[in-house]
């Protein structure tokens, strides 16, 4: 079992250098597409990447006290570690997103309340980081409708897609059925 | 349940927390960044103002920074109001 210090390595070494992709690029590079926004819409959109970005934020938090508490054992450990990254891929290309709409990214908060006393086993964590994913699946569902620009739709949807198939991932390491409807609410 | 993605009961997320928001005044939750049209939106949470809120928090409130789409569905409306008067009362809440 890797020490905490271990696992904070793991996870920061991952922190530096983000490497973009799919959606994410087409995003970025698209400034066309964003320029495509108009009037008011446009500070609803910033408004939306920011919620999103602070749920991504608290996700990322999430994750490195899951790999600190030294509860997750090799492989999970493992998966965590890339769910994190996938996380600060997100909130990456949100923060980039909103300056370029002429927006202020929200930043970390200096504290979050998990509720550390009652994880007490690997299960216990997983479980607390199924109900994140589940509830941040649910949050880009509500805001998909939201945006004035279908390219921030599309790639809010893209995001959605990625933290179901965490929160499928998380479920099946519990023993729970992995996907257990048709449709995400 | 789909507010838990960004709230809590009894402490602040990336929304503030719901215990007591029912009869709370809105924009009301000490030290939670809210947005500044919350502040100014001037209602108290009842059932009535919940219910028209979920139905669409940006046109009740438009600048709100809950950024979701709505319950479309008035059942689910009204079990979700139901609950947060209920779990005002809950130990999480009472503490
Ligand atoms: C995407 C994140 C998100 C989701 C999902 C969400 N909320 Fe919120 N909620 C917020 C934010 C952010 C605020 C603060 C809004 C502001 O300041 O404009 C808020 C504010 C509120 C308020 C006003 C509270 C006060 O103190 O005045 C109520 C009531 C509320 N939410 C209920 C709900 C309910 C019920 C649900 C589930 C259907 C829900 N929210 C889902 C983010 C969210």
């Amino acid at each position: 079992m890797p020490t905490p210090a271990t696992a904070r390595r793991l996870f920061l070494g991952r922190s530096g250098g983000l490497v973009l992709s799919g959606a994410a690029v087409a995003l970025l590079c698209g400034n066309d597409a964003l320029a495509a926004t108009t009037g008011g819409g446009k500070m609803e959109d910033v408004s939306i990447l920011n919620t999103a970005l602070g749920a991504e934020l608290e996700a990322i938090a999430a994750y490195q006290l899951g790999a600190e508490s030294g509860l997750l054992q090799k492989p999970v450990l493992g998966i965590a570690v890339s769910f994190q990254g996938h996380h600060k891929e997100h909130a990456a290309v949100l923060a980039k997103t909103i300056e370029k709409l002429g927006g202020k990214a929200v930043s970390a908060k200096d504290k979050y309340n998990f509720p550390v006393d009652q994880l007490k086993t690997q299960a216990d964590v997983l479980r607390f980081a199924a109900r994140l994913e589940q509830g941040a699946v649910s949050a880009y569902l509500g805001a998909v409708p939201l945006f004035g620009n279908r390219d921030l739709a599309k790639a809010a949807a893209s995001i959605l897609g990625d933290e179901a198939m965490h929160w499928a991932i998380l479920r099946q390491a519990l023993g729970e059925v992995p996907v257990p409807s048709a449709f995400v609410a | 349940m789909r507010c838990q993605a960004c709230h809590a009961l009894a402490y602040d997320r990336v929304g503030p927390r719901h215990c007591g928001v029912v009869g709370r005044k809105a924009g009301s939750v000490a030290g939670f960044p809210y947005s500044p049209a919350m502040k100014k939106a001037n209602v108290v949470w009842t059932e009535k103002t919940l219910d028209r809120f979920l139905i669409s928090p940006l046109k009740m409130v438009p600048g709100t920074t809950m950024t979701y789409d709505g319950v479309p569905d008035p059942q689910d409306r009204a079990d979700l109001v139901a609950y947060l008067k209920q779990a005002g009362k809950s130990a999480e809440c009472v503490r």
